[in-house]
C-alpha cells in the first residue's frame, strides 16, 4: 500500500464524494415526492388506477439501472424532436440524466415500500378514523401516511444505501462523482488498488453515517413505538 | 412490430446466453459463500463471527461496481506474480472470471444474511434431536438443518438472484460480451441508441420474469407438505 499517493489524492476524491451525496440526496428526495402518488395509486381499489404504477414500477425493478441510465443519456438523443426541443440542454448533460435517472429509478423501489407500508397499516385504525367523520383524504393524511411513514422507514433507509451505492453508475456516463474521480485517478497513477481501496473506504464511512442517521430519526419518530405487537 | 435490429439480433442473443452463464456461475459462487459467511456468523467462535461479520459489512457497504473495477484492475499484478511462480507470466484474470467473482462476492455477502435467518429460524429441538440419535455435527447439518433452511431461505435467495441478473449489466464496464456490451456495440454502427437499449431492457425484464416463474415453482416444491400458519 502506497499511503502517501493516497493521502495525495483525498481531497481529489472527497470531491468526487461530494457529487456522489448531492446525486442521491436529490434522488431519494425527489424520489420519495414521485413515490407518493405512485405507491397510493399501487394500493387503490380500481384496477386501472394500479395497472399505470404496477406498469411503471414492473418496467424500472426489472431492468439494470445501467441500461436506464443508457436510454437516457445515450437513447433520446435518437429522436429529433427532442434534439430540437427545449429540455435538450438538461437531456444533454450528464449531471442532469444521472438526476433524472437515478430518481425515476427509486421511485419505483419506494413506492413499492409504500405500498407495503400503507397496506400495513392496522385496519382498525383507519375505520376508527372514518368513524370519527374523517374524510377518505383527511384519514390518508392524518392517519395512514403518517403512520406508514414509520412502518415505512427502516426499509426506505436501505433503500438510501442502495442508492449510495447506485450512483456509482453514473461514473459510466462520464460523471466524475466518488467511481468517476478514482477511475480518474488511477487513469494517471496506474495505482487500482490503493485508489478504490481509498473509494471504497469513502463509500463505507457515508453507509455508516447514513444508518447512524437513521436510527437516530428512527428514535425522534418513535418507531418502535408504534410497531403494532 | 418487431423493432428492425439490422442483423444485430444473433449478436444480442448470444449477449444474452452469456448473461446467463455469468449470473449462474456467480450464483454458484455465492451460494457457496453465503453459506461458509453464515456459518462463520453463528459459530460459538468469536474469530469467525468476526470474520462473517466483517465480510457482510464491508462487502455490502462497497457499491458492486467498484468491486467489479478493483477484482478486474486491482488483481493484475497479484496474477502476474502468481502467473511467473507457474512459469506463465501472461496469466491474468478474464472479465468473465472477475466478474464472476465479484458479483459471487456481493451476492454472497447478501445471502450470509439470508442464510443465517434461515438458520435461527429453526427450531433448536431439531439439531438437539440430531444428537440425541447419534448423529455427527457434520451430519446434523447437511441432512437436518440444510434441507429445512433451504424451503426458508428461498424467497430471500430469490430476490437476491434478481438483483444478480440485472447487476450482470455490470460487467460490461470491463468488456465481457453480454447483452450491455453487445447493445453498445450494436449502437456504435447503426446509430439507434434508444432501440437498442430498449430492447436490451426488454430482454432483461423477460429473464426476470422467467426467473420468477421458475422461482416461484421451486417454492411450491420446497413448501410441499408445509401450510402456512394464518393462510
Amino acid at each position: 500500500m502506497n499511503w502517501e499517493l493516497i493521502i495525495k489524492w483525498l481531497p481529489r476524491l472527497a470531491e468526487g464524494a461530494l457529487l456522489t451525496l448531492e446525486l442521491v440526496g436529490i434522488a431519494v428526495i425527489a424520489g420519495l415526492l414521485l413515490a407518493l402518488p405512485l405507491g397510493i395509486a399501487r394500493a387503490s381499489r380500481h384496477w386501472y388506477v394500479r395497472a399505470f404504477s404496477y406498469g411503471y414500477i414492473f418496467f424500472f425493478r426489472g431492468t439494470p439501472l445501467l441500461v436506464q441510465l443508457f436510454l437516457v443519456y445515450y437513447g433520446v438523443a435518437q429522436f429529433e424532436a427532442i434534439r430540437q426541443g427545449p429540455l435538450w440542454p438538461y437531456l444533454r448533460d450528464p449531471y442532469w440524466c444521472a438526476v433524472l435517472t437515478l430518481t425515476l429509478h427509486t421511485a419505483a423501489y419506494i413506492a413499492e415500500i409504500l405500498r407495503g407500508a400503507i397496506q400495513a397499516v392496522p385496519h382498525g385504525e383507519v375505520e376508527a378514523a372514518r368513524a370519527l367523520g374523517m374524510s377518505r383524504a383527511q384519514a390518508l393524511l392524518h392517519v395512514i401516511l403518517p403512520r406508514a411513514a414509520r412502518i415505512g422507514l427502516p426499509a426506505y433507509s436501505n433503500e438510501v444505501i442502495l442508492m449510495l451505492k447506485a450512483s456509482a453508475l453514473a461514473s459510466t456516463i462520464t460523471l466524475l462523482e466518488l467511481t468517476g474521480m478514482a477511475r480518474t485517478i488511477i487513469a494517471r497513477t496506474y495505482l487500482p488498488v490503493e485508489i478504490f481501496f481509498a473509494a471504497g473506504m469513502f463509500y463505507l464511512l457515508a453507509a455508516y453515517v447514513l444508518v447512524r442517521g437513521f436510527r437516530l430519526l428512527e428514535q425522534r419518530l418513535r418507531v418502535d413505538a408504534c410497531r403494532s405487537r | 412490430m418487431l423493432p428492425d435490429l439490422h442483423g444485430f439480433g444473433p449478436a444480442l442473443a448470444a449477449g444474452t446466453l452469456m448473461t446467463i452463464k455469468l449470473a449462474l456461475s456467480a450464483l454458484s459462487l455465492g451460494l457457496v459463500l453465503g453459506l461458509l459467511g453464515a456459518l462463520a456468523k453463528t459459530s460459538p467462535y468469536k474469530p469467525l463471527q468476526w470474520v462473517g461479520g466483517s465480510y457482510s459489512t464491508i462487502v455490502r457497504g462497497v457499491p458492486e461496481l467498484l468491486w467489479v473495477l478493483l477484482i478486474y484492475f486491482g488483481t493484475v499484478n497479484l496474477m502476474r506474480g502468481l502467473g511467473e511462480w507457474f512459469g506463465n507470466p501472461e496469466l491474468e484474470l478474464s472479465a468473465f472470471a472477475a466478474g464472476s467473482i465479484a458479483l459471487g462476492l456481493c451476492f454472497g455477502a447478501y445471502a450470509t444474511e439470508v442464510f443465517r435467518g434461515a438458520l435461527l429460524a429453526i427450531p433448536r429441538g431439531h439439531s438437539e434431536a440430531g444428537h440425541t440419535l447419534g448423529l455427527s455435527k457434520g451430519r446434523i447439518f447437511w441432512r437436518l438443518i440444510m434441507p429445512q433452511m433451504w424451503r426458508i431461505a428461498l424467497p430471500g435467495l430469490g430476490n437476491l438472484f434478481m438483483i444478480l441478473m440485472k447487476d450482470t449489466a455490470l460487467i460490461s464496464v470491463i468488456g465481457l460480451e453480454e447483452i450491455m456490451r453487445r447493445s453498445q456495440i450494436a449502437v456504435t454502427s447503426s446509430k439507434e441508441p434508444f432501440t437498442f437499449y430498449l430492447v436490451a431492457a426488454f430482454i432483461y425484464l423477460s429473464l426476470t420474469v422467467i426467473a420468477m416463474v421458475g422461482l416461484s415453482i421451486m417454492e411450491k416444491r420446497a413448501n410441499r407438505g408445509f401450510r402456512r400458519a394464518m393462510a
